[in-house]
């Protein structure tokens, strides 16, 4: 049963889940926001998928170039239009504006595009496979986990060694003190904003290289994994992002092998069974942040 | 619980069960059958966001869970009103042992709601420790878990697909008694000990502790009583529509119940009245709008979603410019009334004031 397969696909699927977590987390972090619209985003990049490979000519790694930046760019749009005007006002004002954001982009492709699903053509590589030690390995796999890692390698960099990545952790950390400290609140959470939508924008390419067609409703199964990936690795911690990526990838998995086929279908109620057992006896996560500042409520 | 006798007291909820009543002999007068249809789902509605109001206005957290509770009100409720014969048919496999059980349409919408409000009650209570994002997303997960369950526990919902044969039993003066009841219990709930102190831990959670106020157990309460009226809501909703599936109780119905409430001002039981009232009109006349655009063919593919970006936009622009909503925390009062007593919001700084300074 723990094969090689068995451990490429939770690799694939736990650096996917990391990603996702890791764009959800960034903005947590810092504006204590729980984006809903996160998942829209990553709809946006399927989107741009679809209609560049549809109608124009371009080669596909320029397409998926594109998918990012337009991701990103919705992402910061998204921050500029209507999270920012909100940022001071209450947290549930700021959640509802996120609910608000979700329902207009979705509803947005379902107005301008359509409600039916859209087939996107993916480079032949996403449908072939490799034999690696008697085990067919598909090769959109080995893409997502080389990609992934490349991106967080990417991240890791850009937090550890640039100012900017500084002063986000920083704000992460403790915004008000950053901001005390002469840090421009609105860069560093555009920035927040934009490592976001980049990321979003990665994990669409590889959410529609799966099923190879978008729909408006496209972006809510990647948020409600977000959700769960971060509440278990905790929603402080960017470190707990990427290990509640894996360990939500491991936990689908092993429910999906052990789960007796009656209860198969209801996995996803005990994955959120399990957030709120976490949420009530462990709101830390699994990394608990070393300097969390508690939230008076 | 003690009522006050003051008349003062009464005037809110007087004035605003008598501008529904107006709303409903109207639609009765007009008597189009889309009108009347209208003003039902409206009402229903209204018992919905009351529910959402009674929680959320009062605690100050955000609650997902709600539809989902309306979900189980609409579900059970038809179990116990369906005829055996009826629910052989419509769900194939049930339980045989919730096959002979038939109760009065009254009757089973009351037990399903008292159902939601027991399943509330007993997985609510750990929960009311949580603020902030904790608490939506417990929410939003139980929101999550009662849509799987209700999709795939086809013995009791017939699954994902659509449940026909329900008796119609909803009319126009049906859906309105029950919400003009419903803002009267809303009201008092706001008003009455427990609405208070919830109301004070909302301002100020440290003051209400210091004082002896449990919020826990002042959100439970709450929560509670919230639930059981969106399953009446969902009870009465099930035998209006006769026909519907687990989807309608997901993200979209949260999202028109939500906007209603922020829109016309969560703070206060008038906020819930006018924002229904406000939302539902634009929606149906957007929605005319859009079935004008699809019937005349202006565009090609259709319209779809139309009003929903409409709406999301309008709730947008509401959050950043009037974050209390049309009413604010006010409610409505008799001018005679109202002018003599200092109206309470004005004493103590709003919530979003205080919450402000938290974060950023």
């Amino acid at each position: 049963m723990i094969n090689l397969e068995f451990v490429i696909n939770i690799l694939s699927l736990g650096s996917l889940y990391a990603m996702l977590a890791l764009g959800l987390v960034i903005i947590y972090g810092i504006l204590k926001l729980v984006n809903f619209a996160y998942g829209e985003l990553i709809m946006i990049g399927g989107y741009t998928l679809y209609l560049l490979t549809g109608f124009t000519p371009l080669p596909w790694l320029v397409i998926a170039f594109l998918a990012v930046i337009v991701s990103m760019c919705t992402s910061l749009l998204t921050e500029l239009v209507a999270f920012r005007p909100v940022r001071t006002k209450s947290l549930t004002a700021m959640l509802i504006t996120s609910f608000a954001v979700s329902t207009l982009l979705q509803n947005a492709a379902l107005l301008i595009i359509s409600p039916r699903a859209r087939a996107v053509t993916l480079p032949r590589i996403f449908q072939q496979s490799i034999m690696i030690a008697g085990t067919d390995v598909p090769w959109r796999n080995i893409l997502t986990i080389v990609v992934s890692l490349t991106m967080l390698v990417l991240l890791t960099l850009l937090l550890k060694r640039t100012v900017l990545g500084i002063a986000l952790r920083a704000a992460a950390d403790n915004f008000r003190m950053t901001r005390m400290l002469g840090v421009p609140a609105n860069t560093v959470i555009s920035s927040a904003f934009a490592i976001s939508g980049i990321m979003a924008g990665v994990v669409s390419l590889f959410w529609i290289g799966r099923s190879a067609s978008v729909t408006p409703t496209i972006g809510a199964p990647p948020l409600l994994v977000a959700f769960v990936a971060t509440v278990i690795g905790g929603m402080n911690s960017l470190t707990g992002a990427v290990v509640g990526g894996f360990v939500y990838a491991i936990m689908i998995s092993l429910l999906g092998i052990f789960l007796p086929p009656e209860l198969l279908e209801f996995r996803e109620a005990f994955m959120f069974i399990f957030v709120i057992v976490i949420l009530v006896f462990r709101p830390e996560g699994l990394i608990r942040s070393k300097t969390t500042v508690e939230r008076i409520g | 619980m003690k009522i006050p006798v003051r008349l003062k007291f009464y005037s809110t909820p007087a004035i605003l069960v008598l501008a529904l009543l107006i709303l409903a002999i109207g639609a009765e007068l007009v008597n189009i059958t889309l009108i009347v249809r209208i003003a039902t789902v409206m009402f229903i509605n209204l018992i919905l966001v009351l529910g959402l109001q009674l929680f959320m206005g009062n605690s100050g957290i955000l609650s997902f869970a709600h539809i989902g509770f309306m979900g189980i009100g609409a579900y059970s409720s038809v179990l116990f009103s369906m005829t055996p014969e009826a629910k052989q048919l419509s769900i194939p496999n049930l339980y045989p042992f919730l096959i002979p059980v038939h109760l009065p349409f009254w009757a089973s919408v009351l037990v399903g709601a008292l159902i939601a409000a027991l399943i509330a009650a007993v997985i609510s209570y750990p929960l009311m420790r949580l603020s902030d994002a904790a608490a939506v997303i417990t929410t939003f997960a139980l929101l999550v878990i009662i849509h799987v369950v209700l999709v795939h526990w086809d013995r009791i919902t017939n699954g994902p697909r659509t449940l026909f044969g329900v008796d119609f039993y909803t009319d126009l003066w049906t859906s309105a008694i029950v919400c003009m009841v419903t803002v009267f219990l809303a009201y008092l709930f706001k008003e009455s000990r427990v609405g208070l102190r919830l109301r004070a831990t909302r301002d100020d959670a440290y003051a209400a502790a210091s004082i002896g106020i449990n919020k826990v157990v002042m959100r439970w309460m709450a929560f509670t009583a919230s639930a059981f009226l969106a399953a009446i809501g969902g009870g009465l909703w099930a035998h209006f529509i006769t026909s519907f599936s687990p989807y309608a109780f997901y993200l979209t119905e949260t999202f028109v119940v939500l906007a209603m409430l922020v829109i016309g001002g969560p703070y206060s039981v008038s906020g819930a009245v006018v924002g229904t009232v406000v939302v539902t009109s634009v929606r149906e006349i957007l929605r005319s709008i859009e079935n004008y655009l699809n019937i005349a063919k202006v565009f090609p593919q259709g319209v779809f979603g139309f009003t929903e970006v409409i709406l999301s936009i309008v709730l947008i622009l509401i959050l950043v410019f009037q974050p209390g909503g049309i009413m604010g925390s006010r409610e409505v009062h008799w001018p005679r009334f109202g002018r003599k007593e200092k109206d309470s919001s004005e004493l103590t700084p709003s919530v979003d004031e205080i919450q402000g300074e938290e974060h950023v």
